[in-house]
Formats: structure tokens, sequence, C-alpha cells
């Protein structure tokens, strides 16, 4: 039992992390919504004692590993977002998905405003709009990873 | 998950404890250079990830390749076979200047210039990175790829290899922020670096005093002064000229010859061996004799 529960969030966790390198088309990949903070956001609110501040940090190092960046880049700001998550589960937990969605593009629009500060201390990058439209894309799938993850949750029942 | 994390400290802790440790990767990481063997292991553990993602633009790939139609393959082999006999009769003559080449660097004692090892790579992934600029490979270390090595496509020079994974290894594109290329002007040989600017179509060619002669549509080609590229391989096109003399340099901005957006085989190159050491053995003969 206690197996089935570990895989099913561990495998659904490195779903995102494929999906969030599956090579695109240059057109498209602008658009690609952070599948990572996406689940773990799920988890951390489904269940904030199994996932939260330090799976976060082991998955920002892999994001940070796949694609190449500095190390502890995405660390950073997924362990942020999801410490925000963390905090306030209680409370988001009670918002409707329409209502979370929003919260989760704020968190997206944090975390990508946090990796952009951060790599531009290291780099000079110049800021550009486009790299917010993972914002949007992010509050699109939510009601769906959330319904989807839901299900597994309580199909497995896992607490 | 019962590891520490979920036992121990409160989340303010964890909290804390994670920003340090992201502050310290990224300082050890970025300033310090400290994890270049790590990230080779690193990269091996995350490689099955790599290749998950990878897999259904090659299924995609392999159906498009069964379902070309015989006239496409034809029409295909055609142009091909066409291409191979223009290539051919230019590698006639290459051969012939190359032996002449050869023989005149041998009159002027300078050193003749070898032909060196390359290896075709095919593209794994484009970086989502858009911070910087960067390709996966599949070719890794057990191919003998190693660290600064050259990419080019069938246009130009595209990148140097900047991590290299057992089976995969990731490319830094010149068009990369962090990148510079030195290159000379094919027209009259004046040398440039030529920097990235973040976007895949733009290289700017920094410093360059306004006098220069420097006109829209000059080849760049790479000097080989930086000891990394190979001298003499296509690097860019100059696309503008703006000489605002309110500024201090003119702003020249060149367009990378190859398609960095549309890679697909890339060529590696191995650096020529070094030339090792024939003048001493001729010396100790002259003294014997």
């Amino acid at each position: 039992m206690i197996r089935k529960r570990h895989t099913a969030i561990f495998i659904s966790i490195i779903i995102a992390l494929v999906l969030q390198i599956v090579p695109l088309p240059f057109q498209v990949d602008l658009y690609r919504p952070d599948w990572v903070l996406v689940v773990l956001a799920y988890w951390t609110m489904a269940l904030p004692h199994r996932v939260n501040v330090g799976i976060a940090f082991i998955c920002g190092i892999a994001v940070d590993v796949l694609m190449g960046t500095t190390l502890g880049i995405h660390s950073f700001g997924l362990s942020i977002s999801v410490y925000v998550l963390a905090a306030n589960y209680q409370r988001l937990r009670n918002y409707s998905v329409w209502q979370q969605a929003i919260v989760i593009g704020l968190l997206s629009a944090l975390y990508h405003l946090l990796t952009f500060w951060v790599q531009h201390l290291l780099t000079d990058i110049y800021f550009q709009l486009d790299y917010l439209w993972p914002v949007l894309t992010s509050m699109v799938i939510w009601p769906w990873v959330f319904w989807l993850l839901r299900r597994t949750r309580r199909q497995l029942s896992i607490t | 998950m019962d590891t520490i994390f979920t036992r121990g400290p409160s989340l303010n802790n964890r909290l804390a404890l994670a920003l340090v440790l992201s502050v310290l990767l990224v300082f050890v990481d970025h300033k310090l250079d400290g994890f270049k063997s790590t990230r080779v292991y690193l990269n091996s553990l995350m490689s099955p990830i790599q290749y998950l993602a990878n897999l259904p633009g090659l299924l995609l790939s392999e159906s498009a390749q069964r379902l070309t139609s015989h006239e496409d393959l034809l029409a295909e082999n055609a142009q091909l076979t066409n291409q191979l006999l223009l290539m051919s009769e230019k590698l006639q003559q290459f051969e012939v200047l190359e032996k002449e080449n050869t023989q005149l660097r041998e009159l002027l004692s300078a050193p003749v210039r070898t032909e060196s090892r390359k290896m075709v790579a095919e593209l794994m992934a484009v970086d989502k990175n858009p911070y910087s600029q960067q390709v996966v490979i599949n070719k890794g270390a057990i191919d003998g790829v190693y660290l600064s090595q050259p990419v080019l496509d069938e246009k130009g020079i595209i990148g140097q290899v900047m991590e290299v994974g057992s089976t995969n290894s990731r490319v830094l594109l010149i068009a990369d922020v962090t990148h510079a290329i030195p290159v000379r002007s094919l027209r009259n040989n004046i040398r440039f670096i030529a920097t990235g600017s973040g976007v895949l179509s733009e290289l700017y060619l920094e410093h360059v005093p306004h006098s220069v002669d420097v006109k829209e549509g000059d080849v760049l080609i790479s000097s080989g002064l930086g000891k990394i590229f190979p001298e003499g391989y296509p690097v860019a096109t100059v696309t503008s000229v703006i000489r605002d003399e309110s500024r201090p340099f003119a702003r020249i901005i060149a367009q990378p010859m190859a398609n960095l957006d549309r890679l697909k085989y890339l060529l590696l190159l191995w650096a020529e061996p070094e030339a090792s050491l024939p003048a001493i053995p001729e010396e100790e003969n002259s003294n014997d004799s």
C-alpha cells in the first residue's frame, strides 16, 4: 500500500518532467505550461504532509539538470512557490477550481519572475513579455490536471 | 513519503534550508564552476527522461518516413543524385587545390593542415529555457565528445559542446547571450568578435569602430583564434550596419549562416591532432651526422 502511493506521486512528477521538456515546434513552445509546478501544486494542496518544499527543491534540481540551467535556479523558484501553497493549503482547498486557477497563475508568474531575476543576476538577459505566456496556459490546464490527479488520488486512496 | 523533510523541521525552516541550498548551488555552479564532473552523472541520471521526452517526436518522424510516397522518394532521389554530381565535380577541383595548397605550405614550411575526425549527431531536444539557447544531441562521452568541441551543420558553425553526458551532450549555440566567437571577414580579413544576442537569428559584432570597412552582405568566417573553433568555417553574414556617430561604436548585426531554429543533423568536429614534435628527432639526427 505504502509503495503504491509513493509510486503514484513519483510517476505523476516524472510525467510532468517529461512534458516539461518534450520537444515542440518553436511557435508552440512559448505557450508550454509549467507542468512541474502545476503537478506539485496539486500534491501540495492535497497532501501537504507528503509533498512540500523538500520535494519541490528536488524537482527543481531535476528541472535544472534537464534544462541545462545553472543548478539551483529552478529549485529556488519552485521552493518559494510551493512554500506559499503549503503555508495556505487549508484556505486554498476551499476555493473553487477557477479561483484556484487564478492562484496557480499568480504563482506561475512569481515562479517565472523569480527564475528570471536570479538568471538576470548571473547573465545579461532581457525581459520579454513573451516569457509570461506560461502563466496563462498553466491557468488553463489547472482544472484538468486537478480533476485527473484527484481521480487518481481517490482511486488509489493515497493519503 | 517518509523523507527527513516530512518529519523534522517546520515549513519555514524547510523553506530557509531549500533557499540557502539553492543559493549555494547557484553560487558553486555559476561562480566556481564546481559541478563539472557531477553534472556528467546528473545528466546520465536524467537521460532516461530525456529519451522518454524525445519519443513522441521520434515516432512521428518515423511514421512520417514510412508514409512518404514512392513518388516523393523518387523525386528526392533524383534531386540528391543531381546534388551529388555537382558536389563531386567540385570535389575534384578541391582535391587538386588541396594538394597544391599542401605543397605550397610545405615549400613555405608552414604547418600542413590535416583532415580532422568528424561524426554526425542528431538533435534530441531544443532547450525550453527562453533565457539561453542550447540544444541536446545524441552523442556523448562514449562517442568521444569533449567539452567545448565545435559543432557544425551543413551551412556553418552552430556552437560548441558545453556539457557532456555519457550518451548525450548539450550544445551552446552561437546565438546565446553568453557565447562569443572570433570571426574574420572573408572580404578583407578584418577580425571581429561575434557575440550572441539571445535571439536565434542575430549576432552582434561588438566594439567595432565607425571607420572599419564593413558592409551589409559581408561573410564572416571563423578565424580560429580562440583555439576552440577551427579556422575557415562560415559563421554569419552581416545584415545591418548602423553608424550612429553619437555612439562610441558602430552597431553591426549579423545573421548566422546556419538555420539555428531548424537544426536536425549536426556535425561534430574533433580538433586536429597536435602536430607533435618532429623537430627533436631531426635535430638529434643532425647532431649524429
